[in-house]
């Protein structure tokens, strides 16, 4: 006798969920599709003439150096990105899961910035940096060092490291906090008797423990670093100095909204799909192995 | 009562639909900022208090590019605004958009409206009029480069207040006084491309492009490499090694310092005026570009810059009587006159400028005639403006080359070589797109 609950209708299954199949074609699959579609035309700005010109977009894209340096300058960003956010907010979590007076005020206060949108997160540290006017830079002169991100390409990267770290710790915290307050009170207070510090169980018992969560957020954050950011560009810095901070995705928004160039911009697309793709199958397949559940 | 009250009010109410219904709207989207949109709703005020057909409905879409992608995705799902503020980098893209647009002086001429190109300066109505002589845009906010420079800070470092540079070799010798008396920006410049080569090819009568800037093909190709423009950016570059050119940023950024006294000297668009008669608290002055004087024809005359009006295919035959109609109100000289004066945009029509000159603004405004008199000169092949295919990318370009050289990651040299050759590959695709 099997003792599992099973459905033995054959219909039932595909009407439940057809609700969530329904949701991911029109937003994800149809939008893909289209992408895909539009980097094998070359259209002019209003669509009155539509040419199909097979791999020409993809062609012109990888001999443009350009382009090429820009997954140099991505991988660099990302790899920042999604580091420097889940270290800094794994640090906040465990602080904010010993406090024990005003957690909820502290844990509101952390969580705030996840409200703000990426582009106004952009303008907020272009204030702070701005070479003439920013509080930071000025603090900065005042040390003797010259802060300048209009002309330093890695100044300039590190200000938009900086803000979309920033955006991001809010919700990676969330999910850290949600982890460590998962963990039964029973394992640490045996290993605390058993005379392990806060290090030792931080490091034996905490870590492990959280660590799908951890795996999760790696995923979530390199897709945010990879798709999420180019408001943050647009506002803090256009890509430059230069290209130095021209990231892939930056470049699909300038080519398709600001250039126009909807063929060269949906190719751009269907490359860094194709890149996240194999970056989470990739993920899926070697660090999973290192997740305990 | 109480039910006599309701019953006037809903009748009152009806009248009032019935009314509105009547009107036709004209939807305008701009891209007019701060002082000039205050600018751009007034006139739709006063255009829509003048007469009870037509209603002007001026909505903001953002930054230029910003409105026209806009303006863009709605053509494609079919709510195109009636009326489109194009920049002029946009300017080959729209001609080329032939279903998109009507050219303008069909709109006017198919409304009964009497529509003489002639009547405009022959550098702006050049600009905006298709090789075959057919205007397709109505000039709105045309703008042309200028210098404005800080006279406190001049005093301040013993330079003459009532005179400004009018030479680059004069500007370098200002910027260093500036400097020696303490002052941390002496010059800047905003919309570097447009400023640095761009207006500086023509002003210096030197090609920018071949085809005559482009305006007579789409076969153009950059020239920005010649002996002229490399000689300027390695000034320049200098400038920037001694502190006294400090880049602000790309676009018109480095507006603001010059503004909040930050910065002494600028080149920017005329479109500025406004923005420095409200805010700036310090006595100014407006001038001509720098040249170098020792360049045969230099100076000839700046290029031109701002936006102009497009007007959208597919509407009903109403909202293009109501568009022709708008168009006449805002030619009207004194319309214009006034406009001209408000922005520090150019006039436009030659009546305009009379007007303008007969009212004694401009002795009242010392430099406010800058603008004007640097246009109004009989123009040259080199010097009509400047209209190329994927001119957005071409300015990032531009910006992007001429960071480097300012951050001394590349020289002069290799930024200009550079910049002819990416923007090339720009041109030849729009030529292959656009079967031009």
């Amino acid at each position: 006798m099997e003792k599992r609950v099973q459905f033995r209708s054959s219909w039932l299954p595909w009407v439940l969920i057809a609700p969530q199949m329904a949701v991911i074609c029109v937003f994800f699959f149809w939008p893909a599709a289209q992408a895909i579609l539009q980097s094998l035309q070359e259209q002019d700005a209003f669509g009155s003439s539509t040419e199909w010109v097979g791999l020409d977009n993809f062609q012109r894209l990888f001999s443009d150096a350009t382009y090429l340096e820009s997954f140099k300058t991505t991988a660099l960003f990302s790899v920042l990105v999604a580091g420097l956010g889940i270290v800094l907010s794994l640090l906040l979590a465990v602080f904010a899961d010993r406090v024990v007076r005003g957690v909820t005020f502290y844990r509101t206060l952390l969580i705030l910035p996840y409200a703000v949108a990426p582009a106004v997160a952009g303008v907020l540290w272009v204030f702070m940096f701005s070479p003439a006017l920013g509080v930071v830079a000025y603090a900065l002169g005042k040390f003797g060092y010259d802060w300048n991100h209009l002309l330093n390409g890695g100044q300039a990267m590190a200000l938009i490291v900086l803000a979309a770290v920033w955006k991001q710790i809010s919700y990676n915290f969330l999910f850290f906090v949600a982890a460590l307050q998962s963990i039964p009170k029973s394992l640490i207070e045996a290993a605390a008797i058993d005379g392990a510090g806060p290090w030792r169980r931080f490091w034996g018992i905490q870590l492990p423990l959280i660590s799908p969560t951890t795996f999760f957020l790696l995923v979530m954050n390199v897709v945010y670093a990879f798709f999420e950011t180019f408001g943050i560009v647009d506002a803090a810095t256009n890509g430059g100095p230069g290209k130095d901070t021209s990231i892939l995705v930056y470049r699909v928004y300038y080519d398709g909204f600001k250039a126009m160039d909807l063929g060269g911009s949906a190719a751009q697309s269907a490359v860094l799909m194709l890149i996240v793709i194999v970056l989470t199958v990739v993920q899926f397949r070697y660090v999973e192995k290192k997740v305990n559940y | 009562m109480k039910f006599k009250t309701l019953a006037l009010a809903a009748a009152a109410g009806v009248l009032l639909a019935a009314n509105a219904q009547a009107q036709t709207e004209i939807q305008w989207w701009h891209s007019m900022t701060a002082v000039n949109g205050e600018w751009v709703n007034d006139l739709a005020k006063q255009f829509n208090e003048s007469q009870k057909s037509y209603k002007i409905v001026p909505t903001f879409k953002g930054s230029y590019d910003e409105s026209m992608t806009a303006a863009v995705a709605a053509f494609r799902a079919g709510n195109a605004p009636d009326i489109l503020q194009v920049f002029e980098v946009g300017t080959a893209t729209m001609m080329a958009s032939k279903k998109a647009v009507v050219p303008v002086s069909k709109v006017m001429t198919d409304a009964g409206y009497k529509f003489d190109s002639k009547a405009y300066i022959s550098a702006v109505a050049g600009y905006y009029t298709a090789p075959s002589g057919e205007m397709l845009s109505f000039p709105f906010n045309s703008s042309t480069t200028i210098f404005y420079f800080n006279k406190d800070a001049f005093k301040a470092a013993g330079l003459p207040t009532d005179k400004a540079p009018s030479t680059w070799p004069e500007v370098v010798a200002a910027a260093a006084k500036l400097k020696a008396s303490g002052h941390k920006c002496p010059f800047t410049t905003a919309w570097q491309g447009w400023t640095q080569l761009e207006s500086f090819s023509s002003w210096h009568n030197v090609e920018f492009a071949t085809r005559g800037n482009g305006l007579q093909g789409m076969d153009a190709r950059l020239k920005v490499d010649s002996p002229l423009h490399l000689r300027h950016i390695e000034n320049l570059a200098n400038m920037a090694k001694q502190g006294l050119f400090v880049y602000k940023g790309r676009g018109n950024v480095p507006e603001a310092s010059f503004v909040s006294g930050e910065c002494a000297m600028i080149n920017t668009s005329s479109g500025f005026y406004g923005n420095v008669a409200k805010n700036a608290k310090f006595a100014y002055g407006l001038a001509p570009l720098p040249y170098y004087p020792d360049v045969q024809g230099a100076p000839q005359n700046t290029v031109i810059g701002g936006a102009s009006l497009w007007v959208m295919s597919g509407k009903k035959p109403e909202q293009y009587k109501g568009i022709a109609s708008f168009f006449d109100f805002i030619s009207k000289p004194e319309v214009q006159a006034a406009s001209h004066q408000r922005t520090g945009y150019l006039p436009v029509t030659m009546a305009a400028y009379k007007l303008t000159e007969d009212s004694g603004f401009y002795a009242k405004n010392p430099g406010t005639d800058v603008a004007v008199t640097q246009m109004i000169r009989k123009v040259t092949d080199k010097s009509r403006g400047i209209r190329l295919g994927n001119y957005v990318q071409i300015r990032t370009i531009e910006d992007e080359e001429l960071e480097q050289v300012w951050g001394g990651k590349k020289t002069p040299k290799e930024a200009l070589d550079s910049i002819v050759k990416r923007g090339n590959e720009q041109l030849e695709r729009f030529q292959k797109a656009n079967k031009g």
